[in-house]
């Protein structure tokens, strides 16, 4: 935490967290890219329905998807905030962010049940499988996400959050936007090319 | 600042050096349990129908043989120096994060304990001791490792425990990469780095990301055996060689893991010891990240017995094949810096130079298995237990054990006896030899791998005793080291600061290094900063007393505290109970909030 405060010299320039943190997306890509590749490589290869075209529903999830492009907006505005000592914003679009995170979530949560509801569980088919293990790790890491702006935020309504964690924020953001643009990937690749 | 004795100052501490050692003896007790696995192995083998473990209890030894030799004693004995002297070689007083580095250390010692735990815990599943080891091998192929064919605990444990350990290896990843591109001291340019620090950051590149790839591999598996979901069962539509591409993904690259930190030891030893600066550097260095980049691309070698396809099979071939070109260059160059070296022929060189000998023969075996036709008659024999062994003992434990000879007295402030260590190599040396290269032929002759015990016709009676033979020399040699370390600590010469004559900067400051390592932050101005070259005489080593006080960091309980949660998680699974999976969660989720906020300056 000192080390951004302090401006702290490294070898290469860059603040130790915030190259920890590319690093653990790198990471992360691989992570994300062997569950994408299993969800590929087992497409169309479930022996009992529900299949992909009967259940999902991409009128619903666009409507989520374009939620939490806008909280990566948000999360672009809070940085911006906090970075110039506003912190009437910086908090305002924190808990937005997060707000917009939960109601991914939610939506999720209601994705989930209505799937359930229709006869897909983890253990229908390959689909079952292969889908609500790659959309609940993401889900996961939006939960962590979803805890962590609160915490900024709660952090700010204390007043210990200013233009001194300008870093903390943005490394928060970096990880925000990752899961983000994993989404996109996601939604690609599940719902629009089906 | 916290005490600097006591146990407390053990759980809590984050200095490098300390959690280096801790994970030097950790890793020591793990490989005389997974030596103790194999000779017991070697043992039942001795002889046609051996009789002295059964079927069952031999699948386990096998299997927590592998398991244990792999993930609990060669990555952290690697890992135990890179903690404990690559800060020491670019010039910094510590890691990048020392909690985070705290955190690895402990999920390690659990996860190799939860692991272990396994050969006690039959009570608790109403069996008895020894028998729910997991045994699966140490590859764990789907589908023999599902619910359906592997009903008991066994698997479970080695999953949760691969999971649990990898999340060790993760967290040490980041914060290795970011200490050697980040906190290097002035001048310590990437080029002027010693080559096993460069080994070490291509290590932890490897790490990061091979590691989310079995990650995924080892969640399926747990959620096919715990949740009821499909990923490896046939009959679903799914193909268990999926777990084989994941698990060889990750697997290969492993390997150079394991390699790659005893190619660095021996690039560091070898020139200390003759006098000579590494013969090509660059050339060194570059191979270094070639086979890591390279490690990614020749998985499918592993399974060319499942019948991939011809142009499949053609382009692993090649790759293999390929990846041997710049081992072979690394080869030369070491050997090119014996060449007309001042040699002194230390137990660190002997290592060194067993490391390569040794290294020859498995990488040999190794291209003779790229070959698919050739390699359909190795799979599953003693042939690849030979070279396997070839390369991990005779490649990466000659290498630790030469950086251990090398580096111990920097980490001690005590030199081990000479003597003692010439009679460890040259028995280690012989028995290693009797023990693993019989294999070949026992391979060759038809012996197949992981079969508890043979029949007289088979004709491999004889050299399975030659095995066992040398399997117990071994034995005995490590026996000796044990003798050497323990003997170190009262009757060892006391080291200097340097008592190599080494150029790198860990032998600048005295032995055992003060705890924050250099009294003033070296600059360094070439590769050999110690050693007088054309273009400048040697570096002037720190003063023995820092001109100013310098802000050591304080100790936390919190990464102990946060690591601490995930084996409870894991029981939690293990048991089926929900309550202790909550307990678990909130151990992972205070410890995680207290360190975040808890005052600490690096």
């Amino acid at each position: 935490m000192t080390h951004a405060a302090t401006g702290h010299h490294t070898s290469m320039g860059l603040d130790n967290r915030k190259m920890a943190f590319w690093t653990f997306i790198g990471s992360e890509c691989l992570l994300f890219g062997s569950l994408i590749s299993t969800y590929l490589v087992y497409k169309g290869r479930s022996v009992v329905g529900p299949y992909p075209p009967e259940i999902l529903n991409i009128p619903f999830t666009s409507v989520s998807t374009f939620d939490l492009l806008m909280s990566s907006l948000m999360m672009v505005l809070a940085l911006a905030a906090v970075q110039r000592g506003d912190m009437k914003w910086g908090k305002i679009w924190l808990f937005s962010t997060a707000l917009l995170g939960l109601v991914f979530l939610g939506g999720q949560v209601l994705e989930f049940t209505e799937f359930v509801h229709k006869g897909l569980t983890i253990s229908t088919n390959l689909f079952g499988c292969t889908f609500f293990v790659l959309t609940g790790t993401h889900g996961a890491h939006v939960a962590v996400g979803v805890l962590w702006l609160l915490t900024l935020w709660v952090r700010a309504l204390q007043g210990k959050l200013g233009p001194a964690n300008a870093m903390t924020v943005e490394i928060t953001g970096l990880y925000w936007h990752f899961v983000d643009v994993v989404w996109i990937v996601i939604f690609t690749v599940v719902y629009l090319i089906q | 600042m916290s005490d600097t004795r006591g146990l407390a100052s053990w759980l809590t501490t984050t200095d490098h050096k300390r959690i280096g050692l801790l994970y030097f003896w950790t890793a020591l007790g793990f490989f005389l349990i997974g030596g103790i696995e194999a000779l017991v192995i070697r043992a039942q083998l001795a002889q046609p129908d051996g009789h002295i473990v059964s079927a069952e209890t031999y699948n386990q030894l096998f299997t927590m043989h592998g398991t244990t030799m792999i993930f609990l004693a060669l990555m952290p004995l690697g890992a135990s120096f890179f903690n404990y002297i690559m800060p020491l070689q670019i010039g910094a007083r510590d890691v990048a994060f020392p909690r985070l580095n705290a955190f690895s250390y402990w999920v390690f010692l659990f996860g190799g304990l939860l692991l272990n735990a396994s050969w006690f815990a039959g009570p608790l599943f109403h069996a008895g001791m020894l028998n729910v080891a997991p045994n699966g091998g140490w590859f764990g192929y789907a589908n023999l490792t599902e619910r359906q064919y592997s009903p008991g605990p066994n698997i479970d444990f080695w999953v949760l425990g691969l999971q649990v350990l990898g999340i060790s290896s993760l967290a040490a990843g980041f914060n290795f990469i970011v200490t050697i591109l980040n906190m290097r001291a002035p001048g310590m340019k990437m080029m002027r780095l010693p080559v096993f620090t460069w080994m070490t950051l291509v290590t932890q590149f490897l790490i990061v990301t091979a590691f989310p790839v079995i990650t995924v591999g080892l969640a399926f598996l747990t959620f096919d055996r715990f949740f009821g979901t499909h990923f490896y069962v046939r009959e679903a539509g799914a193909t268990p060689i999926l777990w084989q591409h994941l698990f060889w993904l990750f697997g290969h690259p492993e390997v150079y893991i394991l390699i790659l930190p005893a190619m660095g030891v021996v690039s560091d030893v070898l020139p200390t010891f003759s006098r000579k600066p590494l013969f090509g550097y660059t050339v060194v260095v570059y191979s270094g990240v070639l086979i890591g980049l390279m490690s990614w691309g020749v998985w499918s070698h592993h399974m060319f017995a499942v019948g991939l396809g011809p142009i499949a099979d053609s382009v692993f071939a090649g790759t293999t094949m390929l990846i041997a070109i710049p081992t072979g260059v690394k080869i030369f160059n070491w050997i090119g810096t014996l060449w007309g070296g001042d040699i002194r022929g230390t137990t660190a060189l002997l290592f060194a130079v067993g490391f390569i000998a040794m290294f020859i023969i498995g990488g040999l075996s190794g291209v003779s298995h790229a070959s698919p036709p050739a390699d359909l008659q190795q799979t599953d024999t003693y042939y690849v237990v030979a070279h396997i062994h070839y390369v991990f003992f005779g490649g990466t434990i000659f290498g630790l054990f030469a950086g251990i000879y090398y580096w111990w007295p920097k980490m001690t402030g005590r030199l081990l006896s000479e003597s003692l260590g010439k009679w460890h190599f040259w028995l280690q040396f012989v028995g290693m030899n009797l023990a693993f290269f019989p294999m070949h032929f026992i391979g060759l002759l038809g012996m197949p791998r992981r079969v508890y015990t043979y029949s007289p016709d088979l004709g491999v009676g004889t050299l399975n005793l030659v095995s066992t033979i040398g399997a117990f020399l071994i034995a005995l040699s490590i026996l000796l080291f044990l003798v050497n370390l323990l003997r170190s600590r009262t009757h060892g010469q006391p080291a200097p600061n340097d008592p190599w004559g080494g150029a790198t900067l860990e032998w600048s400051v005295s032995s055992p290094p003060p705890v924050y390592n250099f009294s003033v932050i070296p600059t360094v101005t070439s590769r050999l900063p110690r050693w007088t070259t054309e273009h400048h005489g040697p570096m002037r080593d720190p003063p023995a007393m820092p001109p100013a006080p310098i802000h050591v960091p304080g100790g936390s309980w919190w990464p102990l505290v946060a690591a601490l949660g995930l084996p409870v998680m894991a029981l939690a699974l293990l048991t089926h109970t929900l309550w202790v999976a909550f307990v678990g969660l909130a151990l992972l989720i205070v410890g995680i909030y207290c360190w975040a906020f808890e005052p600490f300056e690096v």
